[in-house]
């Protein structure tokens, strides 16, 4: 129980990693300064995740 | 737009939101690792920590200290928590009271001050609740670190769709995975929450503990309130401390509940099953905790006056009465504080030969009349090895 345990954390920690990474390369391409600032809003939480802060 | 604007505006955007990454990030850094100093009172012979009933969780964020005061005489045992829920203050400035102050002349007493660190080291930013809460006392200002009802989610996550508890399967909310006060009587293998549960049954079992206390607060709109929460084994000494406090000390009566036997995971309901510990638990009234409260800060945390609640309370929405003053942090404390003095005495009295006698603990209403800070000793003048960090 306790290895399936980590192992969901682990993999919760990757897809946050994946959603930071897709909205990361969002950032980048869109051309709309709304969705730019939109998007990088919704990345602090899942980078303070990611770091363990929060 | 032109390109080059929105670059721009993309640059700064970028700026403002690392610039708030490591404000908030620093805030959030500090109240995770900030330490609490307590200063061993007298009668403690001994500080363990659960890891030491309980291997795993040694050195983890969950290795609570555990103060063991022994009289040396012999006698019963009493196991007394704080800070099951963090967010409810009077708790563990109770359970600290009792560790830097308690003298015994019998018995053993068992004080465990902050039961779930891990809750200890988040609060919630969107009810804004705030990081720390700072009490007076006669040497300058003790700060304390405010927590939350659930273990911090950087222990634990995710949680389950449901949670299911352990041994009764009883199906659950949620976040109650991460709820010390659903998860007894523990799990081995289970989540953080439940290992500490696992911890504390360890600390009960191998201490031969005889009463536990378990120190809470609630929301005045919460049916629960201004009473002690009985397991069967219980209810007598619970229904005697209820009639002698309302009688002779309390303004505000504090009344019994008996814990029901098909609601699982609360320390009055499994502790009493799983152990031969007799398990009761308190409640006193905490205005910050309700929903319709209206600023949420350090000085409601501590004075416990909200107009807001107040006018529900005249609405007949509340379970608890409430008026300009408030339930201050001082009348919270000194109810847990009597109440668990009454306890133990009663105890004493129905359980000959297995006493627990703990003198120099404020009563009542020597809390309101000194101030919870007069009851905390100085760290700086006390000896390194007395000093022991929440």
């Amino acid at each position: 129980m306790g290895i399936l345990n980590t192992v969901i954390e682990f993999s919760y920690y990757l897809l946050s990693a994946f959603i930071a990474f897709v909205l990361i390369r969002e950032i980048y391409k869109t051309e709309n300064y709304q969705e730019a600032v939109l998007y990088s809003v919704i990345l602090v939480p899942f980078i303070l995740r990611i770091l363990r802060i929060k | 737009m032109s390109k080059q604007r929105l670059n721009i505006i993309k640059i700064i955007t970028m700026i403002l939101i690392v610039a708030s990454l490591i404000i908030s990030g620093k805030a959030f850094l500090a109240h995770r690792n900030y330490k609490e100093a307590v200063v061993a009172g007298p009668s403690v012979t001994e500080v363990k920590t659960l890891g030491d009933y309980f291997a795993p969780l040694k050195g983890s964020v969950a290795d609570c200290n555990i103060y063991i005061l022994d009289s040396g005489k012999p006698g019963g045992t009493i196991f007394l928590i704080g800070g099951s829920h963090p967010e409810e203050p009077a708790t563990n400035l109770t359970a600290e009271i009792f560790a830097e102050n308690a003298v015994l002349k019998q018995g053993k007493l068992i004080i465990a001050i902050r039961a779930n660190r891990s809750a200890s080291t988040v609060t919630r930013p969107g009810d804004a609740y705030p990081q720390f809460y700072n009490i007076k006392t006669d040497w300058g200002t003790k700060k304390f670190r405010m927590g939350d009802r659930w273990s911090n989610p950087l222990d634990s996550w995710p949680d389950p769709e449901v949670y299911v508890h352990y041994p009764s399967k009883q199906m659950l909310a949620y976040m109650d995975i991460r709820n010390i006060n659903r998860t007894w009587p523990g799990k081995k293998d289970g989540s953080i929450t439940e290992q500490i549960c696992y911890g504390f049954m360890n600390v009960i079992k191998e201490e031969n503990v005889d009463l536990f206390i378990d120190l809470h607060e609630a929301e005045l709109e919460y049916p629960v309130i201004s009473t002690i929460v009985a397991h069967e084994s219980g209810q007598n000494i619970a229904a005697m401390a209820s009639m002698m406090l309302t009688d002779m000390e309390f303004a505000e009566p504090i009344g019994i509940e008996f814990s029901p036997k098909s609601l699982h995971g609360l320390s009055h309901r499994e502790i009493g099953d799983h152990s031969d510990a007799v398990s009761l638990l308190f409640e006193t009234p905490e205005p910050f905790l309700d929903r319709v409260r209206g600023v949420t800060d350090e000085r409601l945390l501590l004075e416990g006056k909200d107009p807001f609640v107040m006018r529900a309370g005249k609405f007949g929405l509340l379970y608890e009465s409430i008026d300009e003053d408030g339930w201050p942090i001082d009348v919270r404390v000194g109810r847990h504080c009597s109440t668990t003095l009454m306890v133990s005495q009663i105890w004493n009295q129905t359980n000959p030969g297995k006493g627990v006698i703990i003198e120099n603990i404020p009563k009542y209403a020597d809390v309101i009349d000194n101030g919870v800070g007069h009851y905390f000793k100085n760290p700086d003048e006390a000896v390194a090895e007395k000093v022991f960090y929440e």
